[in-house]
């Protein structure tokens, strides 16, 4: 029995490494799993609080704000408030996963399966992911950017480079396409388009705010009252980019390259869930194949146990170190309660997921994974047992009241209710407000006119005068901001005036 | 098959410009968190790192974000108690669990938290801070010499090689050595191609071609690829370096009436000049003088730490300070510096005559004379007096402490880089 297995002791080598690599390998090409390949990097600790303060991004550029996160991370990690994370892996191809020193090898398969494995072939697989993101670039595209911003520092300045970065961090979120599918990145095109398209934007914005008249009885024409934008723009950062009228041609390409990050990342924070819970999916069934097949110990399982049960544990709502719904717990026992349901269903499953009945559980799985995001996802597959199981219930929240009153339960009328506002929890349309170019005053003063399409009277945070300044170092002029009801109620109007900035 | 890569020895201090960014942008808040770390500490503790923590509503990075208020639902698990109709009173804010606005963006922690180095902690203290008039007196009696470059020497250390200077004139030798066979050899092989075109394949002159080149061949081959005359070595030269002489005279008052709280407000008063000069300043000597009645000459042990005492006739120090300077650092090759702690309190008739030493003695040997008097709030004479002196001289700078706290700032101002 002892001779299949693939190691004894706790201590981790890099032949180890490698065996258990092949193995999981192996065990996730026998159940479908499509990957990248993988790229896996043993790093010290400090390396890993490194990683850590760059967002994820292996090569990142400069700036105050990661050397903020990196204080914080070295910190807390010294005095012992948290462990370092399981693992960083990163959406490129070959896809890269990190590894450090100080786990012992239960740890490292652990990892291995969960990263190289798990993430990796959701990467690969996500419909979102495969939109959105460019696997094969964004390497590319960070170096082009690190490049691009160091030579930017040395020819205007750290400071003013940096300004510009906080002002473009801030609407970050602001900054991504929601329906239209972006480019492909490519640093041989950036590079060689970038002076083209710095001469022509600049030409383009030339000829928006031309100031000369076009003809000389232009005092007989209608002035044109056609709004601009003609439709209102979802994408800050991009209008910004291309519109704004007093930035240099390098401060709309550091625009660009911040729009670029955030759309990158906006796949992974709409399905944190899902990509999470497959990870972790995969990483259990994976290695209890392999505990199956005699491959490791009972030592062994016992400490990826541990740490698997550490890792999905959901404490109740009345629990001091509640911090919302574990995305990990919820998405791990979504996809065990899918395969469940495929394998062995009952009468109460006959009735809610008749599609799901008797088909192959993989490939329903797959199937899953593919086609969806958080927010889909719970709508289609929660279902009541899952409701039952995590005593899950909703709460109604108007401050027109003055209680709150328990809107459902786990119970036959309320698993409806619990499934859909579980769902629009995760949409990230309702937990940011939803904020879009509205006009631009193009004859008079050139101010930007923002609207906030309020839903459910819900207002503006109290950062909205800062963020407005953040606006208008951007756009240079004027800028105010009109929150809107569904009925086009103006509720409320906020301005800040060009010269409050001193640039 | 997965490539597996050990990164452990790559660099592990990716954020040290991102951490130096941080620092820099932040200068301000973090100079006075320094500022208030150094009050609360103890003498022996001015040399470590320290922890500070500056607000972090200075450091937020916004997002729009929603505010509280309006409609909204939220699930939660681990129902136990609840039904559906159930009415709860709101929590009360910032509670967390159910209802209220969580906001998504983590803990709202007040202050920001964060380890600076030893070397980190002292610069932000010492920002700004320059001995004033430290004018260039007399090159010292031992001038300092200084390395510095000076291009490249034909011979030298084999330390100093250098590597691609030597390869970059053995090229041009070798060019220059085989320019002329190659030329040759290019000739013959150019007749030999003509005449084996003209179909001439056995002739003697086919023969001495194939022979000629064979032996240019051989030329060009024996020109050695590096040579001891191709090496070149970097070239260093001693520069003589002008050095500046300064000595700092650290006067303090261990009379009676300095109770335990004023000598340790002195004592970190000096313990930070010292810290200062040794930090900023290579060559400075420092004398230090303690008093009461008489004056004493101390080493830097006894001064920070012995507990004698007894009345106060501050004059003796100025008279002790002024012998010391004549015999051991003469004006003309010394900058001389005085800094004088006190608690004002001075035997009376002795006041004028300190005044009276400064005056005529003191202030045209010194660079700079600061006091510092620690008291309680009513000024004492000695202060009268040398607010005479303060008024009337550039060179002389008076300030007060009352609290533990203001050492820093008077510090500060007492040793601020003046622009010229």
């Amino acid at each position: 029995m002892t001779k299949n297995l693939i190691s004894q002791g706790s201590e981790w080598t890099f032949e180890l490494i490698q065996a258990y690599d092949n193995a999981i390998g192996e065990l996730a090409k026998r159940f479908g799993l499509d990957t990248y390949p993988n790229q896996i990097e043993v790093i010290t600790s400090e390396q890993m609080i490194d990683a850590y303060s760059s967002v994820g991004m292996p090569v990142g550029y400069n700036h105050w704000s990661f050397g903020k996160s990196f204080l914080n991370t070295q910190k807390s990690y010294q005095r012992g408030e948290m462990g370092l994370a399981y693992e960083i892996v990163i959406n490129s191809n070959p896809c890269i996963a990190y590894l450090m020193e100080e786990n012992t090898i239960a740890m490292q398969a652990l990892v291995i399966a969960h990263a190289s494995y798990g993430h990796n072939s959701f990467f690969k697989g996500n419909y979102l992911f495969r939109t959105w993101t460019d696997a094969e670039a964004i390497l590319d595209y960070l170096v082009f950017a690190r490049n691009y911003i160091t030579q930017c520092e040395e020819r205007y300045g750290v400071e003013r480079v940096e300004l510009l970065l906080d002002s473009c961090h801030a609407l970050m979120n602001h900054g991504v396409d929601r329906y239209k599918r972006p480019s492909r990145l490519s640093i041989v095109k950036e590079e060689q388009r970038i002076r083209e398209r710095e001469e022509y934007i600049q030409s383009q914005i030339n000829e928006l705010w031309r100031t000369l008249p076009p003809s000389q009885d232009t005092t007989n024409k209608p002035v044109d009252k056609r709004i601009f934008p003609e439709e209102p723009q979802e994408n800050l950062l991009y209008f910004i980019e291309k519109n704004a009228p007093r930035l240099e041609p390098w401060e709309r390409e550091l625009v660009r390259i911040t729009r670029k990050i955030a759309q990158y990342f906006y796949p992974q924070r709409q399905t944190q869930v899902m990509n999470e819970g497959w990870a972790t999916f995969w990483h259990y069934t994976l290695l209890n194949t392999l505990y199956d097949e005699g491959r490791v110990n009972d030592g062994f399982m016992l400490e990826f146990l541990q740490s698997h049960t550490n890792v999905v544990y959901q404490p109740p709502y009345y629990h001091p170190g509640y911090s919302g719904v574990n995305p990990y717990a919820l998405g791990f026992a979504m996809y065990q309660d899918i395969k469940r349901i495929c394998t062995q269903p009952d009468d109460e499953d006959r009735h809610w997921f008749p599609e799901l009945i008797d088909t192959d559980w993989r490939e329903t799985l797959d199937f899953a994974m593919r086609n969806y995001k958080d927010e889909s996802f719970i709508a289609q597959y929660l279902s009541p047992r899952l409701i039952r199981e995590f005593h899950l219930f909703s709460i109604s929240d108007d401050d027109q009241e003055e209680t709150l009153e328990v809107s459902a339960i786990h119970n036959d009328e309320g698993y409806q209710q619990v499934r859909k506002t579980l769902s629009d929890q995760y949409n990230l349309g309702n937990r940011e407000p939803n904020i879009q170019v509205y006009k631009v005053n193009r004859d008079g003063d050139r101010s930007l006119t923002l609207r906030h399409y309020q839903s459910n009277r819900i207002p503006l945070g109290e950062t909205t005068d800062e963020m407005l300044k953040h606006v208008v170092r951007l756009w240079g002029y004027d800028v105010h901001l009109e929150s809107v009801t569904n009925d086009d109620q103006i509720t409320d109007r906020r301005s800040c005036p060009a010269r409050s900035i001193n640039n | 098959m997965s490539q597996i890569i050990d990164r452990r020895a790559a660099g592990k201090n990716k954020s040290a410009v991102n951490r130096q960014r941080f620092l820099k942008r932040f200068r301000k808040q973090i100079r006075e968190a320094v500022g208030e770390a150094i009050s609360e500490r103890k003498i022996d503790g001015l040399e470590s790192g320290e922890e500070i923590s500056i607000p972090s509503r200075d450091l937020r990075e916004p997002t729009f974000q929603q505010g509280s208020g309006g409609h909204r639902r939220y699930v939660h698990p681990g129902n136990r108690e609840f039904s559906t109709g159930d009415q709860i009173p709101r929590p009360p804010s910032g509670g967390s669990g159910q209802g209220g606005s969580a906001s998504d963006q983590g803990e709202g922690l007040d202050e920001f938290v964060f380890e600076l180095s030893r070397d980190e902690f002292l610069n932000f203290f010492f920002e700004d801070l320059a001995l004033p008039d430290l004018v260039k007196k007399q090159l010292a009696t031992t001038p300092e010499t200084k390395k510095v470059r000076a291009g490249y020497s034909t011979d030298g250390n084999p330390s100093n090689l250098h590597v691609v200077r030597s390869f970059r004139s053995a090229i041009g030798r070798r060019l220059a050595m085989s320019a002329g066979p190659r030329e040759q050899l290019a000739r013959a092989e150019e007749e030999l191609a003509e005449l084996i075109s003209r179909g001439d394949t056995q002739g003697p002159e086919i023969h001495d071609l194939e022979e000629e080149i064979k032996r240019l061949k051989a030329r060009i081959a024996a020109v050695p690829f590096i040579d001891t005359f191709d090496l070149r070595y970097t070239n260093r030269v001693d520069k003589p370096e002008p050095v500046t002489q300064a000595v700092m005279f650290c006067l303090m008052d261990v009379s009676g009436s300095m109770d335990q709280s004023r000598k340790d407000i002195a004592k970190r008063f000096f313990m930070l000049l010292h810290l200062f000069l040794k930090r900023n300043y290579e060559r400075i000597e420092i004398v230090f003088i303690r008093h009461h009645t008489v004056a004493k000459e101390v080493d830097e042990q006894e001064f920070f730490y012995s507990r004698e005492t007894g009345g106060t006739v501050v004059s003796s120090a100025l008279n002790l300070m002024v012998d010391i300077a004549r015999e051991r650092y003469p004006v003309h090759a010394w900058n001389i510096y005085v800094a004088q702690a006190s608690d004002g309190d001075n035997f009376i008739s002795d006041s004028p005559r300190c005044s009276e030493i400064i005056r005529t003695q003191i202030l045209p040997l010194v660079q700079h004379f600061s006091y510092v008097e620690i008291t309680a709030p009513e000024p004492q004479s000695l202060w009268f007096e040398y607010e005479q002196i303060a008024n009337a001289s550039d060179l002389f700078d008076i300030e007060r402490i009352n609290h533990a706290e203001e050492i820093y700032p008077v510090f500060r101002e007492l040793f601020k880089r003046k622009t010229a």
